[in-house]
């Protein structure tokens, strides 16, 4: 169905070719995974498939690229669009109508289909993808699972044989995210639809995957191979393929529920190390009793007619990491915002270092309390990064360079004339958190920031995070990402509809629940492991 | 009530409306406004479109503009009133107050700054600025009732292009207003002043360079979904299209200008006028044959459509004839002052333009079906019926 032979792609005043000597041949009806780091080209990849990368994109493309059969070099993007639908990684950025059921019909529309032919596909396309009660409604009023399916649904309707999803679920809640797959699921066992999906987030999608793709950048071969095959050696991997190495299983389990089932005698080891683990994971804690960092006492705040929260709440200690979890639109980046002032609370009060946010302004603000938004690149000003630092010490009122000495403890080696929006996702993360920590603020809140982070940046965050603990720093981060709550967080606080639904050691909450719970947890289950590392210390502790 | 009446308003399934007969009704409103300076008949404009505008509006964000119409049109009053105050001449007997008046220079004759502020005036400010005003709720009313994007579906092929551009900028501009806010909101964070105008200045670029980056995502997402995908046409055919559209263009320009300047024979600008609309109408065909595209749910133009366009022709047509004969009855007295009367057949011709919330059919929506069984009360299907 597609079929890559020999291609080299170079950007316009690129050294190197991004992609170099690529052959890949996907059959029809396969769901195969794109993996790498953050720019290693995989979004080249996928962008191959529909012509977008040269035609739009420019830069030379050698070799050939063929869907269906048809050359992407003598076929235009809309000459395509009848054979590949591409999602976009932010559905809102590709959306061209302004609700749902024309949203379906325009790719229909622009490739001149007869109207009662595209009638009968937009109400099928409503069922496949369970949108029918939305049909009528604005897209900017839809949740972010809702938006990734009409976005797959808009490019469905053209019944397309092949589709290309770019991180289709890492904006999502879990949740949502189990929505959005299924739905793939689907199309790939019932309508044969040939998928390649790139993800970061391998835990939930690997097990899906017929095949997948590693990119290793640099212009090095593709590996291809089965997931479980790929899994066995990859760099990156879900908890899950992780405890199975761990544990020696063979064959490698994708799944939980493979997993459970190979983890019986697993299980029977760790049964008595139980009590000791939780002992060190105590010792292991850095909280600094007394004053607490931030209280949040009864807060109700509204957005126009409509309670974000609802009566919240919530005191945190120095050297805690606590992780908000809950929902999309549970509240939680409300929370943030209601911390840093930006909502003044209706009712309540809220006191970060023993004031009052709303009541703060400029270094009187930063050098209480940091926010590092959910894009990150808003935080930032300047052109370069130098002068991105140089501003940020001036901002914070602290002596040159501070920043810049940040920056190098988190992410060693940027270039300090790059373009912030030419760094990678976690190097800009590490920059925006430089710029937040330079005024040394002792409560850090952090809204999704794992959102678009490879494997090896969010280990370096998790490092990060742990030095902040250690260092009396209080963290509170909003997160869909259950791995990362288990691998750090020492509270999980869970929002439900603008209250507070669950507060408590990490253990206590994310054991045995459904949506929260992190994979190696459903693995051992009802035993309270979180993450593999936990498990790998009470082993190596125990013999 | 007869079987094979069609159904209409309230029993009638609900759809939308085609926004073109929106548009004609409540043009229609406007241009009535237009004729008439009289406070009770323009008031009686705005009720006639706040009460259809109460009943058909969809619950969409872009329906809820009526008010903001209304608001605009009481600042045009009062930007009207207070000019009068300040510049006006004083013609007229009643003088309310007197402002202090400062001398101009002789070149300035005939502009006077302050002076005797006359009650004549000020009714005659009042009244002119209630005329705007209610051209405005008009057109807010019609901005409330006929989706924008829905209007721009249905331009002709030729000018789908023009139509994309346009919905795109109208989906951006609420993207952009929460961009300002996120760019502000960053400013806060960095320990930067969110007020004032070196804020506005240094969050200009990000929000710039933040709405470039959506423009180029949504080219690409444009593009992947076959935007401009074009049908066999020979070049002949194309450059013949192109070159009576712009033919069509000049000519209804010269026509127009022929037509509104006196000092032309209305003679030369009428053909001008038609020969240039056939032009551009031969045009715009032969240049939309090149689109391959299809509707999606066209909104039909049937029976309602026609019912509601006329429901706001009838009081246009009305007020202009009326206007022709009497003048004097559209027009209120300021000079002295009097109560303003009641003309009947305008007022008639006006309130039935409120039978377009009968005739429409209720616009499709998440509560339509609820909302359908709950307003089903005898006295309002009567008067449907």
């Amino acid at each position: 169905m597609i079929r890559f032979e020999d291609v080299s792609v170079t950007y316009d005043g690129a050294t190197a070719p991004v992609l170099a000597h690529v052959d890949l041949h996907v059959s029809e009806g396969e769901l195969v995974l794109v993996v790498g780091r953050t720019g290693t080209g995989k979004s080249t990849l996928l962008r191959c498939v529909n012509g977008l990368v040269p035609h739009f994109t420019g830069g030379t493309l050698s070799g050939r690229v063929t869907v269906a059969g048809r050359d992407t070099r003598l076929h235009p993007p809309r000459e395509l669009a009848d054979v590949v639908g591409v999602v976009p990684q932010d559905p809102l950025s590709g959306f061209v109508t302004d609700m749902v059921e024309d949203e379906l019909a325009y790719g229909m529309e622009s490739i001149g289909l007869a109207p009662a032919l595209m009638r009968r596909r937009v109400e099928e396309t409503l069922d496949l993808l369970g949108l029918a009660d939305l049909r009528q409604r604005s897209l900017l009023s839809l949740s972010g699972g809702q938006r990734q399916r009409v976005a797959i649904g808009a490019v469905l309707t053209t019944h397309p044989k092949v589709l290309v999803l770019d991180e289709p679920t890492s904006a999502l809640d879990p949740g949502a995210a189990e929505e959005v797959l299924a739905a793939l699921q689907r199309l790939v066992h019932d309508l044969g639809v040939t998928v390649l999906l790139a993800e970061h987030r391998l835990e939930r999608v690997v097990q899906y995957a017929d095949r997948v793709v590693v990119v290793p950048g640099d212009g090095e071969a593709l590996v291809v191979g089965t997931p479980a095959d790929v899994m066995v050696d990859a760099p990156v991997a879900p908890p899950v393929v992780e405890l199975g190495r761990l544990a020696g299983w063979s064959p490698l389990p994708l799944t939980v529920r493979d997993a459970r089932r190979a983890a019986g005698p697993l299980a029977e080891r760790l049964a008595p190390l139980v009590d000791e683990a939780a002992r060190r994971t105590r010792a292991a804690l850095h909280v600094i009793d007394g004053e607490p960092a931030l209280t949040v006492s009864d807060v109700v705040v509204r957005h126009g007619s409509v309670p974000a929260l609802r009566g919240v709440s919530l005191a945190a200690d120095r050297g805690e990491i606590v992780a908000l979890m809950g929902r999309n639109g549970a509240g939680k980046s409300t929370l943030l915002s209601t911390l840093v002032g930006l909502h003044v609370p209706q009712r309540g009060t809220v006191s970060v270092g023993g004031a009052a946010p709303a009541t703060l302004r400029g270094r009187e603000l930063v050098r209480r309390v940091g926010l590092v938004p959910q894009e990150p690149t808003d935080l930032l000003v300047a052109d370069r990064v130098r002068e991105e630092c140089a501003a940020s010490d001036r901002d914070c009122g602290v002596a040159a360079g501070t920043t810049r000495a940040v920056l190098d403890r988190l992410a060693p080696g940027i270039s300090p004339d790059t373009h912030p929006r030419d760094l990678s996702e976690g190097q800009r993360l590490a920059l925006a958190l430089s710029v937040v920590l330079a005024a040394q603020p002792p409560v850090l809140l952090l809204d999704e920031p794992t959102r678009g982070l490879d494997y090896s940046a969010k280990q370096r965050l998790v490092a990060t995070l742990r030095e902040l603990s250690a260092a009396g720093h209080c963290v509170l981060m909003a997160t869909h990402d259950v791995e990362l709550a288990a691998e750090v967080a020492t509270r999980v606080v869970v929002l439900a509809d603008g209250e507070v639904v669950a507060d408590g050691p990490a253990t206590d909450v994310v054991v045995g629940s459904p949506m929260f719970a992190p994979q190696v947890s459903k693995v051992l289950a009802p035993q309270p492991w979180l993450t593999v590392s936990e498990v790998a210390a009470a082993l190596v502790a125990a013999s | 009530m007869t079987r094979t009446a069609p159904a209409l308003g309230d029993r009638a399934l609900p759809r939308w409306t085609h926004p073109g007969a929106w548009w004609v009704w409540a043009l229609g409103l406007a241009t009535a406004a237009s004729r008439t300076t009289n406070p009770i008949l323009l008031a009686l404009i705005v009720a006639v479109a706040g009460w259809v505008v109460q009943r058909r509006r969809p619950d969409a964000p872009w329906s809820r503009s009526f008010a903001v119409f209304l608001r605009l049109g009481l600042v045009v009053i009062g930007i009207r009133v207070l000019f009068t105050a300040v510049l006006g001449t004083g013609v007229g007997q009643h003088v309310i107050l007197t402002l202090p008046e400062v001398p101009l220079p002789d070149w300035m004759a005939g502009v006077s700054l302050g002076g005797p502020v006359t009650a004549e005036e000020l009714l005659l400010a009042v009244y002119e600025g209630m005329v705007l005003a209610t051209m405005l709720a008009c057109i807010g009313a019609a901005n409330s009732l006929a989706s924008p994007a829905r209007l721009l579906a249905s331009v002709p092929a030729a000018l789908y292009e023009v139509g994309v551009a346009v919905v795109v900028a109208m989906t951006f501009a609420p993207q952009l207003v929460g961009d300002v806010a996120r760019v502000r909101t960053a400013r806060r964070l960095r320990g930067r002043s969110d007020r004032g105008v070196g804020a506005f200045l240094g969050s200009v670029m990000p929000v710039l360079e933040g709405a470039l980056e959506r423009a180029v995502d949504l080219a690409a997402a444009m593009d992947s979904r076959g935007y401009g995908r074009t049908g066999p046409v020979s070049r002949g055919v194309r450059r013949s299209g192109s070159a009576l559209l712009l033919l069509g263009v000049v000519g209804v320009c010269l026509g127009v200008y022929a037509l509104l300047d006196g000092g032309t024979p209305g003679a030369v600008g009428l053909p001008l006028l038609v020969v240039g609309l056939a032009a551009g109408l031969v045009g715009m065909r032969l240049a939309g044959r090149r689109g391959i595209r299809t509707r999606y749910r066209p909104d039909p133009w049937a029976l309602p459509e026609w019912l509601v366009s006329a429901c706001g022709a009838v009081p246009a047509v009305t007020l202009i004839v009326v206007s022709v004969l009497d003048p004097l009855t559209l027009v209120s007295a300021t000079a002295p002052p009097a109560w303003p009367s009641l003309p009947v057949v305008p007022a008639a011709a006006i309130l039935l333009a409120a039978l377009a919330g009968f005739v429409a059919p209720r616009p499709p929506g998440p509560g339509t079906v609820r909302d359908d069984a709950a307003s089903r009360r005898p006295d309002l299907e009567e008067v449907a019926a």
